[in-house]
């Protein structure tokens, strides 16, 4: 499903992927560990599409698109999620209303017809309900004065919503309690399909207790310089990240 | 306030010349315009027009607008009849003239009066609409809960009006005042002097929205004791738009709000100064403003609050915030406070930027395109300010509009 093909990236001017290939299978649930500085959020926003990156080389491909050509809102509506780190602040927007923009644009940018409202709203009440989000909380300003668990949950929500082919969640569990790790990773797991990928990016082996991954990439210096199955995290866990630091170097 | 007698009068200024020449006018008309004469159109020079050069800017005089014939006023009548309200009773002047024959029958308790009583003309734009506009309309708001929809329906040429309006003690008046109707061949100068009696509370919602070559707008206030002014104008309209607000409380522990959001595109020009006077002690004052900047449009937005010796436990606080949106749209923000008073609580803030490309981002990796995830930040962002409006009929209008403006950009 996801093919990238010796990715380079640099920011103003400094490299930060540095020819990386990783194919992650429909289905497949593939986690991507490393230490802090390896590339892994630069590699999640550039998937996503993120302005300021500047890609110096390589491919990214979703099945037969090739992302790289695709403006950020594209790439979404070709089923491209991204659950972010830190949740951006909109003050003044709705999350409802922000939910219901997204849902239809992306509805038609592959031509179907806008969601209706009650159609919508029996969606989003499912959504957060299984999540445990307070439809109060909805009518809300997107993520403006939730607390780190509530935005996590959101994004999750989102993505039940929305329904991507590929979901990238870039360390979904920082900043959580054990409960609301357990709540996420369990809206996670509901939306584990044969036709869908998972990116689940994260420094700790402690999310992938919850999430189960098929597969293990150990990325360090932008490239990636291991993959194994999901013992290669516990061992992680245990012996730290030098050993693949000094092996990129 | 600079005088220019040592210049040469402008092009303008000989044509107001000519056409005050050609009116009979009574003897506080003729002061009026000797005022004017002596001060000329304000310059970049005068503090208070230094980002909005008139004298420079004001090229060609208008031929003032006649008084309306009946073909007039029934042009008029229709105009209204598509036009939704916003409020209670309708007054409307057509032209900058009174036209009874269009308003409602004013309930019990509403008076609405000729009168040739003027204020002092102190200042060039107020001295020209004294010497130009035929007396002004002076309206008693009632006892009690009142609401008011004064429409101001102007065609072509040079068009004076001016307003005199009490809210008396203890009264709550809903007022809802609109500009509608001008093009490129209106030139406008409208005077609004507001008393609120004490303990009177006045929530006052200006809509400019039609598109006057000029449109000038003076608004003086005064506020008695415990009185509260809610005061709010959009602009989304007009070339070359200055409102000039001067309002003060002379007895204690007075609440005046002044807010707007100005929505400028193409080359259009906005100017907001005010001047908040606290002379008595506990007063509390927010001025709240927000600039939508397109293009190659500007806006200005100059707020003074001045404090005086006598004003302690002034509680102040001032925001004016734009948005540009293009590389040479510009905003000039000047805040100032002047506190002659040792216990008061002031605050002021002014900033100029564009949209959160943070923002963007997360509404585009949603699948929103560009164009509407700007309309969407652009909206929530003026909606801030329409939040200042407490009608709700007249804060959906708004936000109308707003909506109108966005989706007019985009096409």
């Amino acid at each position: 499903m996801l093919n990238v093909k010796n990715l380079s990236v640099s920011i103003h001017g400094q490299p930060i992927l540095d020819g990386l290939n990783l194919t992650v299978k429909a289905g497949e649930v593939a986690a991507i560990m490393g230490p802090n500085g390896s590339g892994k959020s630069t590699l999640s926003y550039v998937i996503a599409g993120k302005p300021e990156y500047e890609v110096t080389g390589g491919e990214v491909w979703l099945d037969g698109e090739n992302l790289l050509e695709l403006a950020p809102d594209e790439r979404a509506a070709k089923g491209v999620f991204l659950a972010f780190q830190y949740p951006v602040e909109i003050p003044g927007v709705a999350t409802m209303t922000f939910l219901k923009a997204a849902l239809n644009a992306q509805r038609r940018a592959r031509g179907e017809a806008d969601l209706t409202t009650p159609d919508f709203m029996r969606a989003v009440r499912g959504a957060a309900a299984s999540l445990k989000v307070d439809p109060d909380m909805l009518k809300r300003p997107v993520n403006v004065g939730f607390s780190g668990g509530e935005k996590k949950r959101v994004e999750i929500l989102q993505m039940a919503l929305l329904q991507p082919r590929l979901c990238v969640l870039d360390e979904t569990d920082s900043g959580l309690d054990i409960d609301a790790l357990r709540i996420v990773s369990e809206g996670v797991n509901a939306l584990r399909d044969a036709g869908r990928a998972f990116l689940v990016i994260t420094h700790y082996q402690r999310l992938l207790d919850h999430i189960k991954p098929d597969v293990v990439h150990v990325m360090s210096k932008g490239r990636i310089v291991k993959t194994g199955g999901p013992e290669l995290a516990l061992e992680l866990e245990k012996n730290g990240y030098r050993d693949y630091s000094e092996a990129a170097a | 306030m600079s005088v220019h007698s040592l210049n040469v009068k402008t092009g303008a200024e000989a044509a107001l010349a000519q056409q005050f020449a050609a009116l009979s006018p009574s003897e506080p008309r003729r002061a009026a315009f000797a005022a004017f004469e002596r001060l000329g159109l304000p310059t970049r020079r005068d503090e208070a027009w230094h980002y909005t050069d008139l004298r420079a800017r004001l090229t060609e005089v208008a031929a003032l607008a006649p008084a309306p014939d009946a073909a007039r006023l029934e042009a008029a009548r229709a105009a209204l009849d598509v036009l939704p309200r916003l409020g209670g009773m309708r007054l409307v002047l057509v032209d900058g003239r009174w036209a009874p024959v269009l308003c409602d029958a004013p309930p019990s308790g509403l008076t609405v009066v000729p009168t040739p009583d003027a204020p002092e003309p102190d200042e060039a734009v107020v001295a020209l609409n004294i010497a130009f506009a035929e007396g002004a309309l002076r309206i008693g708001l009632p006892p009690g809960e009142s609401s008011v929809e004064i429409v101001h329906l102007d065609g072509p040429g040079a068009i004076f009006s001016r307003l005199e309006v009490f809210v008396p003690a203890r009264a709550r008046a809903t007022v809802v005042e609109r500009f509608e109707g001008a093009t490129g061949e209106t030139q406008r100068n409208a005077v609004t002097i507001l008393g609120l009696g004490e303990s009177a509370r006045c929530d006052w919602t200006t809509l400019i929205a039609d598109d006057a070559a000029l449109h000038l707008e003076t608004r003086r206030a005064r506020l008695a004791g415990e009185a509260a002014l809610n005061d709010f104008a959009l602009i989304s309209g007009g070339a070359l738009v200055r409102r000039q607000l001067d309002v003060g409380h002379q007895a204690a522990s007075a609440k005046i709000a002044l807010s707007g959001l100005s929505l400028l595109d193409g080359t259009r020009h906005a100017d907001t100064t005010l001047t908040l006077r606290h002379a008595a002690p506990l007063g509390q004052s927010r001025e709240y403003f927000r600039h939508i900047v397109a293009d190659a449009a500007s806006g200005v937005y100059q707020g003074k609050v001045i404090v005086s010796p006598g004003a302690q436990k002034t509680d102040g606080a001032m925001k004016s915030q734009a948005l540009l949106l293009s590389p040479t749209a510009q905003m000039n923000n000047k805040p100032e406070l002047e506190i002659f008073a040792d216990d008061v609580v002031c605050g002021h803030g002014a900033t100029v930027g564009a949209l959160d490309p943070q923002q963007i981002f997360y509404l585009l990796s949603r699948g929103i395109p560009q164009r509407e995830a700007e309309a969407m930040l652009l909206e929530a962002f003026g909606a801030e300010a329409i939040e200042r409006v407490a009608d709700e009929t007249v804060a959906d209008a708004l936000r109308e509009r707003l909506r109108a403006w966005l989706k007019g950009r985009a096409a």
